[in-house]
């Protein structure tokens, strides 16, 4: 190809060096740095959301796991037989029954321990107490209330069985409510972050009017516009989603910490390899940015790039 | 030393760069801003449109660039037809034009340098392989000096030189310039003039809007006047 010195005649002034080439699309045209910031705060949210909605979620497995693997038994004694002679032979009967561990009749001296605090000294000798029988249950196979009681009944024993199925019930529901209400949170922050983010696309085509338009009349695709508008805006909320998801995990870890062996506390445990699942926030950030700013700027430039067809 | 090359898709010129048959424009405020536009630019031609302000030379310019559609007509461009555009193919057109703006259209958050090697950027062109090139054409419009700085540190006149340097850049096919020397001195409106007759000795097509009718006949370029939205028959030029 020939030379443009060889086609116009000698050149006018020094060349200097020339600079790295630049982005193309400004910087900051429509508030970026607001944006970035917000994405860290819903990202700090949704961190936050998401470890909550796992450390309830723990707790109430917990919860419920041991109250599954324990029954009570209440014996009522038969004619001429004492109180502490049926909770004997309860134990004994279930301690033979498949799907058991361990029966034991509770003895009163054990008994008024655990309802000291509550009744007081005072008040505990003269009350008559309930006899019973505890039962730990094989967690793998464990008998249901039925089994035990059809099998006190073919003993002729006068029993009731409770299986804590109802307290059980109760706390799984409401774990199950948290770790909703937590998921919910989430989708909720997700959706925010999405919103802010097709404002701020729709607000940086329009700021960027006339840039998009010398762009596309140099010969620019709207894919390839639509493509700036895109990784400016992934790369944005993955620092966003990376600073949040930062601070969150330096809060976490510090109240892990601090908690010791138990996690965030005694009712909400965490365990370190917990806080890897907050690793791919960014990501999912910049997902989120990049389907949004793809869907907004392609609407937007079809129609900035629409020629007017009056008359 | 490299030189940017056309894209390899690029179809070979054809005999006429530009065909319009029979072009209206106009908005719903103002229905013929142009009415019944027939002209042929062949491959390689060198017209100057000439005409007072308001007489549609930018919005004839506007249709040639594909920003606006004609209302009735058929508008041919390098043998294709592109009255009726799509998004899709409209890049296509776009890359074998130079656009030169009234309004500079540079981007100031740019570099002289970026802003100048832009074209050959967005057909996907290394750096390293322009470089030299973008430099040279830059030197040659008096802007060397200035490579590194951004359009707002330049007058009036130096980014006009800049926006011919971007248009020329990636050698197209068909040039139209909306009045380029609008914001020069004489002696550099000269110059510039040399640079698109050069050019369009290379075989580029040349289209130049301007009100200034002493330089177009001047170039020894055909003129085409336009008068209220209609092409009026115009004088030969002196080369003509």
């Amino acid at each position: 190809m020939i030379r443009w010195s060889n086609l116009f005649g000698p050149e006018m002034a020094a060349v200097r060096a020339g600079p790295p080439e630049q982005a193309l699309l400004p910087r900051d045209g429509a508030g970026e740095r607001w944006l970035a910031g917000v994405i860290a705060v819903l990202c700090f949210v949704a961190c936050l959301a998401g470890l909550g909605a796992l450390s309830a979620e723990r707790a109430a497995g917990g919860w419920a796991r041991e109250l599954r693997g324990e029954a009570t038994v209440q014996v009522r004694p038969g004619v001429g037989e004492t109180g502490d002679a049926a909770a004997a032979r309860a134990a004994e009967t279930l301690a033979g029954v498949s799907g058991v561990e361990e029966a034991a009749a509770m003895d009163r001296a054990t008994a008024e321990r655990l309802l000291r605090p509550w009744m007081g000294d005072a008040a505990l000798a003269d009350l008559p107490l309930p006899h019973l029988v505890t039962v730990r249950l094989d967690p793998d196979t464990p008998a249901s209330a039925l089994v035990l009681g059809r099998a006190l009944a073919e003993a002729g024993i006068d029993a009731t069985v409770d299986d804590h199925s109802l307290w059980r019930g109760e706390v799984e529901r409401s774990a199950g409510t948290v770790t909703l209400l937590a998921l919910a949170a989430f989708l909720a922050v997700a959706a925010a972050t999405g919103a802010a983010i097709v404002h701020a696309v729709r607000a940086g085509v329009e700021a960027r009017r006339t840039v998009i338009e010398t762009l596309t009349l140099s010969g620019a695709t709207d894919g390839a516009v639509a493509w700036l508008f895109q990784r400016r805006f992934a790369l944005l909320a993955f620092a966003g989603g990376a600073a949040g998801t930062g601070v969150a995990l330096v809060l976490a870890g510090g109240v892990r910490f601090l908690g010791g062996g138990e996690g965030l506390s005694p009712a909400l445990p965490l365990a370190w390899g917990d806080l890897l699942i907050l690793s791919p926030t960014p990501l999912v950030a910049a997902t989120v940015a990049l389907v949004s700013a793809r869907l907004t700027a392609g609407r937007a430039l079809l129609r900035l790039g629409a020629p007017a067809s009056a008359g | 030393m490299p030189r940017p090359r056309r894209p390899a898709a690029d179809p070979a010129p054809t005999p006429e760069t530009v065909r319009l048959t029979g072009v209206g424009f106009g908005y719903a405020e103002r229905p013929d801003v142009l009415r019944d536009i027939s002209l042929i630019l062949p491959a390689g031609s060198f017209h100057f449109l000439t005409g007072a302000s308001g007489s549609g030379k930018s919005t004839l310019l506007r249709l040639l660039t594909l920003s606006e559609r004609p209302t009735e007509g058929q508008l041919i461009l390098f043998g294709e037809d592109a009255t009726a555009v799509t998004a899709r193919d409209r890049p296509g057109f776009r890359r074998r034009m130079g656009v030169i703006f009234q309004d500079f259209r540079l981007l100031d958050h740019l570099s002289v340098f970026d802003n100048a090697a832009l074209p050959l950027r967005l057909r996907g062109a290394k750096a390293a392989d322009y470089r030299a090139d973008v430099e040279e054409m830059l030197a040659w419009v008096g802007l060397g000096d200035r490579i590194g700085q951004r359009p707002t540190a330049l007058s009036g006149g130096e980014k006009q030189r800049l926006a011919i340097a971007r248009a020329v850049m990636s050698r197209p096919e068909l040039i139209l310039a909306d009045e380029p020397t609008g914001s020069v001195d004489p002696a550099m409106a000269d110059r510039l003039l040399k640079l698109f007759q050069s050019l369009n000795r290379q075989g580029t097509t040349v289209l130049i809007a301007s009100h200034d009718e002493a330089m177009a006949r001047r170039s020894g370029a055909r003129l085409l006047r336009l008068n209220d939205g209609r092409l009026a028959p115009a004088p030969a030029t002196a080369a003509a």
